[in-house]
């Protein structure tokens, strides 16, 4: 006993140094490579850099939506919902699905005959894609808890956890199976073309912001705005905060636990869905693995953020996304290693502030 | 001559029938009746480990009891989900505070009244009229609850900051707010002083007096216990060993061996102690 009381102190001052020596090595080299590429280098000019932050909004916010995701199941089951990313995935391809089917109906016009209906009705056609793809993850999510978590409610916390990684295997082959491996490329209306945008002269030089971008950045804030109304000020959002807190107290005062979970679970998978489909019409690609990543990321996200905090989620995504998208330029690396950045940051996170940016009353409860 | 004795006596809110819980080997309670009318300031006491708080959470729906039946207003509950025993009018508190803590004093109420309201979430979505109708109510009665419990002004400050007896006070609030025919109250003034007790007394008698709830609590002070409650049961080892009134209590020699094994004076002057006061 004794030995171990000796022990465990002393094994905390030697984490405490190798995290001190650790931290002292990262921010050196940061240092060094920002000077250099900045300031010495010069590599890039300040329209790059303006495009670089643009793209990182804009990938940000689609983080930052399915991190509200991850983060609204933990706060309320205290476990990570890993098949979360195909839950995107399936609201992406369910947009897809809307965008080709409508691109095959013809409905000529007086001066187009060879118009289809995506082009004939563009935001009406939008509109009908997202409102699909976000019911069919808002669905994913749903029969996702009740197939693969609620029978494992009262198992200890790493059983659900293994199912999640189950069901994000299951989910992500099933869809290989049913669409196929190859990658499809998004058909978007005419109005929401991947080459359009704004041209914003920075520095003399016109930078490009793709409608596309604009369209997710403004999208993914509103469902944002509505999401942290609905949690504030409805009587679904109390009694998921609730539940959150205490999950008898909140069943004694008759809210039903089960249904506030599913409700929990549809929300994050319209969010989810959300995003899928803005992935495919900001960047055009989809197969079956396309939710993985993102879904990756957006965990990374909620990690910084602090998990189990909405607010915290939204900022750790934009955070995320303009950290990746600024990363490899600061560093001067190469562009392909954006995905290491986020990892880095992930672990980064973890080492030194594991309750996250905003997440430090809530974590030291859950403890 | 039936009417007259319906008139007589008011209705029987809840009635155990020979409630038998066990966890394992060990039976928690062990065919326990009890039955209280409508109105009625109803105590159980017993010694640490009696099987109170587990009675409790068998009527409450926490628990399903093994045997026997529980009935209120005559309709057998057993085996309902803890919600919707709520919605049925069965209300309660807990021993150690269980309130929401990140959430406002106002927040915490308004939880407790959502089983009385039945906007939905699309509702809200859509701010239906029903919606507007509902919030503007139930924040209307959250205000008249936080006043009735002294806290007026105090409704956006976090449940957490408030004083250990208003965070007792609000934890009845809350159960309040889905006006339950029963209240259940598991140790009310635990940890309180023989001042902030007597507040809680004048409170819980209000509450039936006003309110016209009927009580049932789980108590260690026999001082608060003697000068609420008009019916008593005492559990010992999951039995019950007695009921009756206060007085009739106090004189019974099983419930003075219960408590301090036999031949125990001390107890009997510690009852007539609290008479006195």
């Amino acid at each position: 006993m004794e030995t171990l009381k000796k022990l465990v102190p002393s094994d905390l001052n030697a984490s405490k140094w190798v995290r001190m020596i650790l931290g002292i090595l990262v921010l050196a080299l940061l240092v060094w490579r920002l000077v250099d590429v900045i300031l010495i280098q010069r590599l890039y000019g300040p329209d790059t850099w303006a495009r670089f932050a643009i793209t990182g909004l804009i990938i940000g916010g689609m983080y930052a939506l399915i991190a509200i995701g991850y983060t609204l199941v933990y706060g309320i089951l205290l476990m990570i919902n890993f098949a979360h990313g195909e839950v995107m995935m399936l609201g992406s391809f369910a947009g897809y699905f809307v965008f080709e089917l409508l691109a095959f109906i013809p409905s000529p016009g007086p001066e187009n005959p060879e118009q289809v209906l995506l082009n004939a009705f563009p935001v009406l056609s939008i509109l009908v894609a997202f409102l699909v793809g976000m019911l069919v993850s808002a669905l994913a999510g749903y029969f996702l808890e009740k197939i693969a978590y609620r029978p494992l409610r009262k198992a200890p916390r790493l059983v659900p956890l293994i199912s999640a990684i189950g069901a994000s295997i299951f989910l992500q082959n099933a869809a290989m199976l049913l669409f196929g491996p190859q990658r499809r490329t998004y058909l978007n209306p005419t109005l929401l073309d991947r080459g359009l945008g704004l041209e914003i002269p920075i520095a003399g030089n016109n930078v490009l912001v793709p409608y596309t971008g604009i369209f997710s950045f403004v999208l993914s804030i509103l469902l944002m705005l509505g999401l942290y109304l609905l949690v504030q000020k409805t009587k679904l959002g109390r009694s998921m905060r609730a539940v959150a807190e205490d999950k008898g107290a909140a069943a004694l005062m008759g809210i039903n636990v089960d249904a506030v979970i599913s409700r929990t679970f549809i929300i994050s998978g319209i969010l989810a869905g959300a995003a899928g489909v803005m992935w495919g019409v900001h960047n055009g690609l989809l197969n079956h693995y396309v939710g993985y990543i993102p879904g990756m990321k957006a965990f990374t996200a909620a990690v910084m953020g602090g998990i189990g905090n909405i607010p915290g989620a939204m900022l750790g995504g934009m955070t995320l996304g303009i950290l990746e998208s600024l990363g490899p330029a600061m560093l001067g690396i190469d562009f392909q290693l954006k995905d290491v950045i986020a990892f880095t940051i992930l672990i980064l996170v973890l080492i030194f502030r594991p309750s996250g940016l905003l997440g430090e009353r809530l974590s030291e409860e859950k403890v | 001559m039936t009417k007259l004795t319906l008139t007589n006596h008011p209705p029987v809110v809840i009635e155990a029938q020979s409630v038998t819980k066990r966890f394992g080997g060990l039976v928690a309670v062990s065919s326990v009746d009890l039955s209280i009318r409508e109105k009625t300031i109803y105590a159980i006491i017993g010694p640490n480990g009696a099987g109170k708080t587990t009675f409790f959470n068998c009527i409450s729906g926490f628990y399903t009891p093994e045997e026997g039946e529980v009935l209120f207003y005559g309709k057998s509950i057993k085996g309902k989900t803890t919600d919707r025993i709520a919605h049925l009018g069965i209300s309660r508190t807990y021993q150690n505070i269980r309130l929401f803590s990140q959430m406002t004093a106002i927040e915490n109420i308004l939880v407790g009244s959502h089983c009385r309201y039945t906007n939905h979430w699309l509702d809200a979505i859509l701010h239906t009229r029903r919606y507007r109708r509902e919030e503007a109510e139930s924040l209307a009665k959250a205000h008249d609850l936080l006043k009735f419990i002294g806290l007026e002004g105090l409704g956006d400050n976090l449940a957490s900051n408030l004083p250990y007896g208003a965070q007792r006070r609000l934890e009845i609030a809350r159960a309040l707010a889905s006006n339950p025919k029963l209240l259940l109250l598991d140790e009310p003034t635990a940890g309180m002083n023989p001042q902030e007790t007597d507040e809680m007394i004048e409170f819980i008698r209000s509450l039936r007096d006003n309110l016209g709830i009927t009580i049932l609590l789980i108590e260690h002070d026999m001082r608060m216990v003697m000068g609420i409650s008009e019916y008593i049961s005492v559990l010992d080892y999951g039995m019950k060993i007695a009921e009756g009134t206060p007085t009739e209590i106090q004189s019974n020699q099983k419930v003075i061996e219960a408590y301090l094994g036999p031949g125990a004076a001390a107890l009997q002057e510690k009852f007539s102690r609290g008479k006195d006061e």
